[in-house]
């Protein structure tokens, strides 16, 4: 009959409007944002940001600026400056360090090559977005104390790729430990 | 109240010298229906978004003061420093004219609505016309010509198309709109809205809603309203996704606020000529409620019908050009004339037989005739469209 898909819609529009009312939790959808906000996603990402262990951001910093992401990046948006001095990294190696590590995040694209590159997990994505800055040359130019970031926070927003993370990193530390008990049974037995 | 407001009036112009006296008396009647519907305005924009967003799930605006009621003062304060561009190539006398002349009808309109009556006999109306409803159509397709007048001046397609549009589609719904009225003016017997008020006090038993030509005259008149005021979904002449604002579009500032203004004072006009000729004005749906003043129950009918204009707007779709001239001249106006035989029967069985038999012999041809129109509407084929490539 002309008028009955009238009536339904209407009926459709009123079972929303006072679902609203009755219901918000499933008919008011939105999340009002600068107030509320959605859990982060395990995958999400956003710019890269420097992983350091322990407390100090210079001493703990994983960097051993072998400078492959530098070379990898696609827009080039790494700069990196290698420091004289050596400090030993997880496995008790000696490495090298950064002096200079800037992202000029205005340039990067997010495609992440850094951290797949990257042997030493030194370099992560980030998820924080809330990067509006009035300085648009300066202020995006990241440098290395502002790049550091704690372990602690990688793991809060990336759980998962943390933990493989971890797991790799204490089968290194293992394995490192049995060679050089290994190297110094062998020397004891000459 | 309505003594209250009688009493006061007459005070104030007793205070003028008499041959300013006429003057004053209109002025002051005329203060209020403008503070009052202008308020009205302010507050249905914003209720009207708010309503909106819970239909589509969200909140609608909530940010200027408290839960977003200050809204309306926020849009009014941009719209006032907005510039005020006028093309090069336009008509500036006519360009200027156009909604100052849309909101001059849109306001003119009010002066013969009743809002209320004193327990003396006198109404509170700003202008007691013999002949109100005629008044009332004939300023009110003025704003016809005002619409022309903003899309011819401003030198734009768009604008061109628009009011092309509008035209095509007020004339179309202006006539079954008329018709559908006409049905009340044969059983009350005058053009007068005051004595149209008269008619139905007394409780709702006696509304002209309650009868079967009332019922679909009444639905009729809320269709044609909705096309002559230029609201979803019947809003062609201004489609946003289509011709951008129609009309409107060379407007900005306060121009396009007046625009905007006309726009809901003429759906306002609309509403409460529906209200008075329809559901009794500004009488209580039962007697012994007439403690409360009138214009209470006159803006109570008033505000249902706003809410009920606001779901449709929130629901349906709109028409396309051919659907809408197919609605207006195919069913419409068919049905209002039948209506019009159905009410003259009405009138002259339920005078000698009483209103049960008069249900009894005038709701099956209007039911008839729906089902029969509603048919013909439906295209060739009769049943419901089949989209071949997307089904």
């Amino acid at each position: 009959m002309i008028g009955s898909g009238i009536v339904k819609g209407m009926a459709q529009t009123a079972k929303n409007f006072a679902g609203t009312y009755i219901a918000p939790r499933k008919y008011l959808v939105t999340v009002e944002y600068p107030e509320e906000r959605l859990p982060a996603k395990e995958n999400a990402r956003n710019f890269p940001f420097l992983v350091f262990d322990g407390d100090d951001p210079e001493a703990g910093l994983r960097c051993v600026a072998c400078r492959i992401c530098e070379k990898e990046c696609p827009p080039q948006c790494i700069y990196i400056e290698k420091d004289k001095e050596k400090k030993p990294d997880y496995v008790g190696k000696m490495q090298f360090q950064p002096s200079v590590f800037d992202i000029d995040i205005s340039v990067c694209m997010s495609c992440q090559i850094c951290v797949e590159v990257c042997p030493f997990d030194a370099i992560r994505m980030d998820t924080e977005f809330e990067l509006s800055n009035p300085d648009r040359f300066g202020g995006l130019l990241l440098d290395k104390r502002r790049l550091a970031k704690s372990n602690e926070y990688c793991a809060e927003i990336h759980p998962e790729e943390t933990e493989q993370t971890e797991a790799r990193r204490a089968e290194d530390v293992r394995k490192a430990v049995a060679k050089k008990q290994a190297r110094q049974q062998a020397a004891s037995s000459d | 109240m309505e003594v209250l407001l009688l009493s006061i009036k007459e005070q104030l112009v007793a205070l003028f010298p008499a041959v300013l006296q006429p003057l004053a008396g209109h002025l002051l009647s005329i203060t209020p229906v403008l503070g009052v519907f202008a308020g009205c305005f302010a507050l249905t924009t914003v209720l009207e978004r708010k309503a909106l967003g819970r239909i589509q799930n969200r909140f609608g605006p909530n940010r200027v003061g408290p839960a977003g009621l200050l809204q309306p003062v926020a849009d009014g304060l941009k719209m006032i420093f907005k510039e005020d561009i006028v093309p090069l190539k336009a008509d500036r006398t006519v360009h200027f004219l156009a909604p100052v002349l849309l909101a001059t009808t849109a306001l003119l309109v009010f002066s013969v609505i009743p809002f209320g009556q004193a327990p003396d006999g006198r109404h509170l109306v700003p202008v007691d016309l013999e002949v109100g409803l005629i008044f009332f159509f004939a300023v009110g397709s003025l704003a016809e010509l005002a619409v022309f007048m903003a899309g011819w001046s401003s030198r734009n397609k768009y604008a061109m198309l628009g009011a092309m549009r509008a035209i095509a589609q007020m004339i179309s719904y202006e006539a079954p709109m008329l018709l559908s009225v006409l049905t009340v003016v044969l059983i009350s017997g005058s053009l007068s809205l005051v004595d149209i008020v008269g008619t139905q006090a007394g409780g709702f038993w006696h509304w002209h809603v309650l009868t079967p030509w009332g019922a679909a005259a009444f639905l009729l008149f809320l269709t044609a309203a909705l096309a002559e005021s230029n609201r979803s979904p019947f809003d062609i002449p201004e489609a946003e996704s289509e011709i951008i604002a129609g009309h409107m579009i060379e407007y900005s500032g306060f121009k396009y606020a007046l625009f905007f203004l006309a726009e809901y004072l003429g759906l306002f006009a609309m509403t409460s000529l529906a209200v008075t000729l329809f559901l009794g004005g500004f009488h209580p749906p039962i007697p012994q409620l007439a403690f409360v003043p009138g214009p209470i129950w006159f803006f109570g009918k008033f505000v249902v019908i706003i809410a009920f204009f606001i779901w449709i707007r929130g629901t349906l779709p709109r028409l396309r050009m051919d659907q809408l001239l197919q609605l207006a001249w195919k069913f419409m106006l068919p049905m209002a004339v039948v209506l019009l035989i159905v009410a003259a029967a009405w009138h002259r069985i339920s005078l000698t037989w009483g209103p049960v038999f008069g249900w009894l012999f005038c709701s099956p041809p209007v039911i008839m005739a729906y089902l029969m129109l509603g048919r013909g509407g439906a295209g060739k084929k009769g049943g419901p469209r089949v989209y071949r490539y997307v089904n």
